[in-house]
This record gives C-alpha cells, sequence and structure tokens, in this order.
C-alpha cells in the first residue's frame, strides 16, 4: 500500500481532518539565487522535501522552525497557493493536489488563513464591515446584506471583538494591532472554516497582547473544534498553546510529538539545541544554550544522508550516508513521538 | 561616580497638529563598567527614543531636556559640540535593523573602518587592520573583512554591525533590538557575544527590547519603560522574582515560558494617547491593583531598598501598611 493510498484509509476511517503525506515542493532556480556553491545554470530548491503529518479535528498543531526551513511553503503547498512538486495532501479524504483548479475554490471556504503582519493583510481602505464581508461576497455566501450582517456581528463576536456594531464601521487605523489580527481572524471564521493555518499569528503583536489572540485560537479548536496549523518561531508559544509540534529543518520534520513531551523531553539533536537556545524568563535558569556553530545550510545544496550532520553535535560516520525516517525513537518515549535520527 | 548617569531625561516631539508630545518623560539610570542594563517596554513605550536622545541623535522636530553624564561631564553641556566628540567614541549604538543598514556597495571592512578614520581615531592602514581584528574578535574570519554585506549572513551582518559599534573603543555600547529579527539558535550566539565583551572589554551595555526573556538571561539590572516613563528598576532576579509594579507582574505573566506551565494572559486595554492629558497613574486603566487614589494622584519612582525603585501607589501602599504593623 503506497503512502497517499494508507492516507486514505485512514481518512475513511474518519481520523484526521488534514493528511500530509510526503509533500515536496522543489523550485529551479537561477545560480544567483542558489548562492556561491552552486554548480550549474539552474538548480534545485527543495524548500520542502518529504514532509508528512496529521492534524485532527479540535487539535493545534505548531510547526516550528527556524526561518527558510520550509514551514511557510507546507502551508502554502497545502492550499495550493504554490504548487507542491510531489506528495499528497489529503483534506477530509479528498486529495487537494489532484483538484481541478474550479473545484478547489469552494473548498477554501473550509480551509482558511491567518497572516502573520494585521498591519499589512488588511486594507486600510476598507471599514471593518467590508474587510470581514468580502469573503462572503467572493464566495457568494451570505444572502441578503441584512443576513450577511448578521453572519459579519457573530464573526467579530466570535473573534473576540464585543460588542461587534462598535467596531463595524471602523477603519484600520483606529485599531489596536491586537484588535487588527482579530478582524483578520473574523475575516477567516465569516466563512465557517474547520481548518485554520495561522503563519506566525502573534510575531508583529505586542507581548501584552499576544496571549489575548492566542487563547482566542486556542478556545476556537476547543469549542468550535477547528483544526489550527500554527506555523511559528518560538517554541514557548508553541509549548503553551499547541498539541502537537512538529520541528522542521531544512524542509523536513525532524521530530513530532505532544508538545510537552518534544519540549521537556526533546529526541533529535537539533530539537535538544533549539531548546537549549530559548531565553527563560527566569534569570536565575540559567542553563547554558547548546549553541550550534554555523547557519542551516542553504535549500539548494542539501547536506548527503542526515541533513544535520554537518551541525550535529553527535554525528557519527554514517550519518553522512542514512537519511533517517521519521519513527518512534529507541528508548520508549510517549505515544506519536517520532524522530528522525538514527542515534535516538 | 558612575560611568554614565543618565539624569531626568525627557522628550517632546513636535507635531504638526497640536501641542509637542511627551513622548519620554523624566527618565534616570546610572552605569558602571561591565554593568549590562536593559531597557524593556512595549512598542511606543519611548525606549528607543531615549536611546537615540541620549546621542543627540533625534531630528529637529524633537526637543530634549535632561543630562547624560559621561564620567560626571554632561556630553550635552554645549550641545551638539559636546556631543559629537562623545559619539561613537565613548558611547557607541547598534541601531535597531542595523544588519540591513549596511551599504551594499562598500566591503564591510571599509564600513567598520570609517568610522575610525572619520573620527580621527586611526589612519587608514591601521584602521583596516583593527576592522579585521574587530571582525575576529565578533567571531568572523578577519579575512572576510574584504567581503560585501550580501556574502554575510543575517548573524554574520549582526555580528559586523556590533563590531563596528566597538570600532572607537567605546566604554558605552547601545544596542536596540540587536537580536529581534534573527533566529533563535543566531539569537543566543550574539547575545552570548554581546556577554563575552562586556566581560572582556570591560563594555556597558544598555539594551533596549521588548523580549523580557532576553533582558532575563543577559542583564544584570534592568528598567520597565510604560507611557515614556520608568515605572520600575532594579536587579532583573527581583523584577522577576518580586516586581512592584503591577505592569512589571503582568508583562512577565504574559510572556509564554518554555517550561513553566501556568497560563499566559494577556493585559487588556492599551497604553494611553500621548496626545491627551493623563491624570493620575498611566497604567491604572489596565492595572488589576488600582486604588481609588490612582485615578488623580501620579505616582513617582520611589527607591525601595536596595537599588530598587518603583512607581506605584499600590506599592507604597503596601510597604506603609507592612511598615506600620
Amino acid at each position: 500500500m503506497s503512502l497517499a493510498e494508507q492516507a486514505v484509509t485512514e481518512a475513511a476511517t474518519g481520523t484526521p481532518l488534514l493528511a500530509v503525506r510526503d509533500l515536496k515542493t522543489h523550485y529551479r532556480v537561477r545560480r544567483s539565487a542558489a548562492g556561491q556553491d552552486a554548480g550549474g545554470r539552474k538548480r534545485l530548491l527543495r524548500a520542502v522535501d518529504g514532509v508528512s503529518f496529521d492534524v485532527r479535528k479540535g487539535e493545534m498543531l505548531a510547526l516550528v522552525g527556524e526561518s527558510g526551513c520550509g514551514k511557510t511553503t507546507v502551508v502554502q503547498s497545502v492550499l495550493r497557493l504554490t504548487e507542491p512538486t510531489s506528495g499528497s495532501v489529503l483534506f477530509d479524504g479528498i486529495d487537494l493536489r489532484q483538484l481541478p483548479a474550479r473545484r478547489m475554490r469552494p473548498l477554501r471556504q473550509r480551509l482558511q488563513v491567518i497572516e502573520q503582519d494585521p498591519y499589512e493583510s488588511l486594507d486600510p481602505r476598507f471599514r471593518v464591515r467590508q474587510i470581514v464581508e468580502e469573503p462572503l461576497l467572493v464566495h457568494g455566501l451570505g444572502g441578503s446584506r441584512r443576513e450577511r450582517r448578521e453572519v459579519i456581528l457573530q464573526a467579530l463576536e466570535r473573534a473576540g471583538l464585543s460588542p461587534a456594531e462598535q467596531y463595524l464601521e471602523r477603519h484600520p487605523h483606529e485599531l489596536s494591532g491586537g484588535q487588527r489580527q482579530r478582524v483578520a481572524i473574523a475575516t477567516s471564521l465569516v466563512l465557517g472554516p474547520e481548518l485554520l493555518l495561522a503563519d506566525e499569528p502573534v510575531s508583529m503583536l505586542d507581548v501584552s497582547v499576544r496571549a489575548g489572540i492566542l487563547s482566542l485560537l486556542d478556545t476556537l479548536r476547543r469549542e468550535g473544534d477547528l483544526a489550527i496549523v500554527m506555523i511559528t518561531h518560538d517554541l514557548s508559544t508553541a509549548a503553551h498553546f499547541a498539541d502537537r509540534i512538529a520541528v522542521m529543518y531544512l524542509g523536513r520534520i525532524v521530530e513530532e510529538g505532544p508538545a510537552r513531551d518534544v519540549v521537556e523531553n526533546p529526541r533529535h539533536p537539533y530539537t535538544r539545541a533549539l531548546v537549549s537556545a530559548v531565553p527563560k524568563r527566569d534569570p536565575r535558569d540559567t542553563t547554558r544554550a547548546e549553541i550550534l556553530s554555523g547557519e542551516t545550510p542553504n535549500p539548494v545544496s542539501v547536506p548527503s544522508g542526515c541533513r544535520f550532520h554537518p551541525r550535529c553535535p553527535i554525528a557519527v560516520a554514517q550519518c553522512r550516508d542514512i537519511d533517517p525516517e521519521l519513527r518512534p525513537p529507541a528508548e520508549p518515549a510517549a505515544p506519536d513521538h517520532r524522530v528522525a535520527c538514527i542515534l535516538s | 561616580m558612575s560611568l554614565l548617569d543618565v539624569r531626568d531625561l525627557n522628550v517632546w516631539i513636535d507635531t504638526r497638529r497640536g501641542r509637542p508630545l511627551h513622548v519620554v518623560r523624566g527618565l534616570g539610570f546610572s552605569l558602571e563598567p561591565g554593568q549590562r542594563f536593559g531597557l524593556v517596554g512595549e512598542s511606543g513605550c519611548g525606549k528607543t527614543t531615549a536611546l537615540l536622545a541620549m546621542l543627540g541623535l533625534l531630528p529637529p522636530s524633537a526637543s530634549v531636556s535632561g543630562q547624560v553624564l559621561l564620567d560626571g561631564r554632561d556630553i550635552f553641556a554645549s550641545g551638539e559640540e559636546t556631543v559629537q566628540p562623545a559619539r561613537w567614541m565613548d558611547i557607541a549604538i547598534v541601531f535597531q535593523g542595523a544588519m540591513n543598514a549596511l551599504n551594499p556597495v562598500k566591503t564591510v571592512g571599509w564600513q567598520i573602518a570609517e568610522p575610525m578614520v572619520r573620527h580621527g581615531f586611526a589612519r587608514r592602514q591601521a584602521a583596516w587592520r583593527r576592522a579585521e581584528h574587530l571582525l575576529s574578535l565578533v567571531g568572523i574570519p578577519g579575512a572576510a573583512a574584504r567581503r560585501y554585506p550580501h556574502e554575510f549572513s543575517g548573524g554574520m551582518r549582526q555580528r559586523a554591525a556590533i563590531a563596528m559599534a566597538l570600532a572607537c573603543e567605546p566604554r558605552v555600547l547601545l544596542a536596540d533590538e540587536p537580536t529581534t529579527a534573527l533566529d533563535v539558535m543566531v539569537q543566543a550566539q550574539i547575545l552570548e557575544l554581546l556577554v563575552r565583551l562586556t566581560g572582556e572589554l570591560g563594555l556597558a551595555l544598555v539594551l533596549v527590547t521588548h523580549d523580557l526573556p532576553v533582558v532575563a538571561q543577559v542583564c544584570d539590572q534592568a528598567a520597565v519603560m510604560y507611557a515614556g516613563e520608568l515605572v520600575e528598576k532594579g536587579p532583573v532576579d527581583a523584577l522577576y522574582h518580586d516586581p512592584r509594579h503591577p505592569y512589571t507582574r503582568l508583562l512577565f505573566a504574559a510572556t509564554p515560558d518554555l517550561y513553566q506551565r501556568e497560563s499566559v494572559r494577556s493585559i487588556p486595554g492599551a497604553p494611553p494617547r500621548l496626545d491627551r492629558d493623563i491624570t493620575g497613574c498611566p497604567f491604572r486603566p489596565r492595572c488589576d491593583q488600582a486604588l481609588d487614589r490612582c485615578a488623580t494622584e501620579a505616582p513617582v519612582l520611589l527607591e525601595i531598598g536596595q537599588a530598587r525603585a518603583a512607581a506605584c501607589l499600590a506599592a507604597e501602599h503596601d510597604r506603609s501598611q507592612t511598615a506600620a504593623s
């Protein structure tokens, strides 16, 4: 049974809402974009290079990794905002990659995005009412004007802007950063989605309002049964709000498992280093960062074997040849904890 | 006498409409050699403006009052005439986003050497040799001096910006959000570098950031700013374990920590608008401990114990009660 077939069977038994299998998104790039070490004229940039994960209803998965690791490309590939090279993306049992564009559109109501920067994602000339109304008009939903107004008010209330009437006629510049992000979330909710893909939803916001937005997402999935994929570079945020964390490195998931387990008992040397490098709130907690040398290599020249081996503090000779699979670690761990390292 | 002593620093920004905005209000702190001081606050609290004011770098639309004493001498004493010699020679700055502000058509080495030549610190050749030395000091091979910024990664460019600030052997380094755009691993590398430099060179560091954990891990002392004012200052350990101002406590509670499981809570409301009069305590509308007095009486920053101060009527109230009992 192929991976795709296997995923179809799983989806049919009603488990994951989103099942991504062996997703690859490669780009052909010019030599200049490929950096100095590229040889030929055109090279392959492996932004996403074999990623598999599941998200269930009511679950939040955090995709964590450093810039350039491919986490945003995963989300774009799921939504086909960029076309994946291979693999399958099963949403409620439907393979999105096989759908013609015309059939993809109605499905988009069910998968919505929350963008990173609410200072850029909202049209400054629109009023809140118009911003939240636009997706309804695009999808030809919401019935009469009065009915639409009701739907808009509900979405704003759900996003925590209450009383919603107060916000309808405002422009984005009259709102704080937190309120803007809530408007952006209302814009996604108005279509009644089942899956939210949130790309760094709080990184542009002030510390004092971040928790409010994250708690809102938390409520939506717990009470609204939404599935959420949250991209973040911040492990602390992921540990607090996600059920599961998938750590990405150079286009691959190198470790995946229950959020607390990944953070408190990381199995992959990359995750261990990341966890140690996160500054702690308590000044007395002076555990030193296990600093990796260098920086993530260019995804044009992915190292052989394990792609982490050149920076890995525990790599052995075999790591140069064996490309490790994501599998349960040898030492017993929590169920569903998987790691791509031959040494763990 | 401290190495650096900032006293009653105020900044007003002229707006085309209405009266000037009072964006930094009576800021004061002092610093010894080798000390690392964090200035923490959210966007718009005046932390960057205060930093720029200390070097006389604000545009003409800003008026500044107060003193910046370096070894007891006021560098503002004769305006630009006394600030200019101190700038970059005694006090240098790593600007926010400095790594993206390098000149793309000049080599990194020359950009580090240039201030030395400009300030008469060294002649061309010596300046170049020192640029190579500074690069190795911040962990980049000296030979990379001949390279251009686009050949450097983000982390390397940020190191180069730090090397540039160190060019003329300053005694005080101001760093504005030096790791904000960087990945956590590169951030850890840069923070380690800053700590090492204060130790090796006896440099005093002022680190401006919105990121409490960064301050908790790097600084010995810190001050929390809100709406242009210092609301609390003291050793970072005390700020975290025994905060006296509700804003300090709530800001820590809003910051997720990797290992601590208690839920993070946002602070309701938003900072006050600076174009309107603020009566009473500026934090009162968002405070969870406000007293009736807080609506009318503005708190002042009062010393509490060793090297600590807070501007909060509720904290004062608590203290007088403890003293009475």
